[in-house]
């Protein structure tokens, strides 16, 4: 229990920091590195939330696939020359404080209706065979909504082929 | 076991965190990440409730998430190519064509 609780203050530390230090960071690498970071600290958080498909899933397809892609669009794209410009733009105080604003907004909301939520503790376990149950689900209750997503795929495929080619 | 409540806040200092990113910075190719972040931040709302109730169907709904993420990461890095091939910027105030 105590265990349980002191891996999740640190996998939960570990990502709010990486993720400050992603959304700061000059170099665009770093900020890559430290996105990878906060991803795999949420996949540790997975886990500890008994999501193991879920966890490989966020390992395999964020880190191994999409944090590649941009990490390769970084090196294509990236000019020394924006290192030397200023990093934040104009609106930067203004839109900092608007979003600690909407922060406190959502945190008061939950403050204010907090008695009425009922957050049980999560006491029934989970189906034992985790990724069974996800199939199970995803390909007999939510048959639609993946084709649908599998079009998706398809639509973005042929996008960014065309968006790539030199010319269309 | 870990109360619910604590997920929250830690979706929501995300969340915020990328909101701040995708309002803040100029660099495309962080506010694209600073994206990617948020819709995490939701993912852990989605697996926080789903061990809540002891069902398996939140954990379909992050699974279209990543997929949606993957599908908006690879559209948007895509045109940050092409944009970069007309103008050589990857600035966001730069790519002011649309401006009049």
């Amino acid at each position: 229990m105590l265990l349980n609780s002191i891996l999740f203050d640190f996998l939960a530390g570990l990502a709010v920091v990486s993720a400050i230090l992603m959304v700061t960071r000059r170099n665009v690498v770093h900020s890559a590195v430290f996105l990878i970071g906060t991803l795999v600290a949420t996949a540790g958080i997975f886990l500890q939330l008994q999501a193991e498909f879920l966890f490989v899933v966020q390992i395999i397809l964020y880190v191994g696939g999409i944090m590649v892609l941009f990490v390769f669009v970084i090196m294509l794209v990236n000019l020394d020359v924006t290192l030397r410009f200023p990093q934040f733009n104009r609106q930067k105080f203004v839109a900092g404080a608007l979003a600690i604003a909407l922060g406190g907004q959502v945190f008061a909301a939950y403050w204010i209706g907090h008695g009425a939520l009922h957050f049980k503790g999560s006491s029934s376990p989970m189906p034992a065979k985790n990724t069974e149950a996800v199939g199970q689900a995803l390909f007999q209750h939510y048959m639609l909504p993946f084709e649908i997503a599998s079009i998706l795929l398809l639509v973005a495929m042929i996008g960014a082929v065309v968006m790539a080619k030199r010319r269309v | 076991m870990i109360p619910v409540d604590l997920y929250l806040f830690l979706s929501l200092a995300l969340f915020i965190i990328g909101v701040i990113g995708v309002l803040t910075r100029r660099n495309v190719i962080v506010i694209l990440m600073s994206i990617e972040l948020i819709l995490n931040a939701v993912n852990i709302n989605l697996i926080a409730f789903s061990r809540m109730w002891s069902s398996v169907d939140g954990q379909v709904f992050a699974i279209f998430i990543i997929t949606d993420a993957a599908a908006e990461a690879v559209v948007g890095l895509g045109i940050i190519l092409a944009l970069f091939r007309n103008r050589e910027t990857v600035l966001a105030d730069e790519m002011d064509m649309l401006k009049w």
